[in-house]
């Protein structure tokens, strides 16, 4: 197997998605490569900062609405009621 | 545009606070709809941002997503928080606002893509990343980084990202709001993985980004 391979089925090979006889052939691809366990961590740990960088932290207070926004909006759904 | 109130995703049923907060609505007060303005505005803006580059445009779609939302209050069966079904609505809008857009040229997917010799191996030795997701997870400067990082993967490429790990929408329900194959939904979350993994590469290596 070659790391062009490896790369290419990763995504299925970390979903479990991939039988088991090319399983054992990533394994085996691993065992041996060390440039392609690397890129594996730093995949996993992409997607996993990826997920902790938009969720709201307790060291960043929810962000408030611009006032001319909540403005615009409440103009808006005026117009929208009086539409209706 | 979803409007629809009830949703896997949306088991938390909505506070005694919020049941008012809606009752109020329904019943036009406009204190009411100031208040919920007030209160998820924000954190709406922050997820339009997400999908859309220019500010307006963000700004835009959270006012489409609040008309929307007032005008379907009656949906709003409770199951879920008020927030919850407010933010599948804004991600809705903000889809619609990408795609009433001109497509832009974007950069080129491949030129963050692993680079392989002739022989399929790759061209560069193991680099291990000397900042690891543990020690960087509670820390305000890497979250910007990787922010900015999204923001700048090629825009087919980002919105998958954003839906599939982000958004946590199934393959099938992503490629139905993308109007594209599940094929491809999964082809374009595996390259925007591996092209924010190369922005990230830098920083992550211990370099400033």
């Amino acid at each position: 197997m070659t790391c062009r391979e490896f790369i290419e089925f990763l995504m299925e090979y970390l979903d479990g998605q991939l039988p088991a006889e090319q399983r054992s052939v990533f394994d085996a691809h691993l065992e041996e490569c060390p440039t392609c366990v690397e890129y594996l961590k730093s995949y996993q740990q992409s997607v996993e900062l990826c997920r902790a960088a938009c969720e709201c932290s307790a060291d960043e207070p929810p962000p408030e609405a611009p006032e001319q926004l909540v403005q615009a909006v409440l103009a808006a759904r005026r117009g929208q009621m009086s539409d209706e | 545009m979803e409007t629809a109130g009830t949703s896997s995703l949306e088991l938390d049923p909505a506070g005694a606070d919020e049941v008012r907060l809606i009752e109020s609505i329904r019943a036009g007060d406009d204190a009411a709809f100031s208040d919920v303005v007030r209160r998820f505005g924000g954190r709406m803006l922050a997820v339009a941002r997400r999908f859309l580059h220019h500010e307006q445009d963000a700004q835009d779609a959270v006012q489409d997503a609040f008309l929307s939302a007032f005008k379907s209050i009656d949906q709003f069966q409770g199951q879920a928080r008020l927030g919850t079904w407010l933010h599948r609505i804004v991600v809705n809008a903000s889809l619609m606002k990408l795609r009433s857009q001109r497509r832009r040229p974007e950069r080129a997917i491949e030129d963050l893509l692993p680079k392989f010799k002739e022989d399929g191996h790759r061209t560069d030795a193991a680099t291990v990343w000397a900042v690891t997701f543990d020690t960087t997870v509670a820390d305000h400067e890497t979250r910007e980084v990787v922010r900015r990082c999204i923001e700048n993967l090629p825009e087919s490429h980002r919105t998958v990202l954003l839906l599939r790990d982000i958004e946590e929408r199934s393959t099938e329900e992503t490629a139905e709001l993308l109007g594209i194959s599940p094929g491809a939904v999964k082809t374009r979350l595996h390259r925007a993985r591996q092209a924010l993994r190369t922005l990230l590469d830098p920083y992550m290596r211990g370099a400033t980004v």
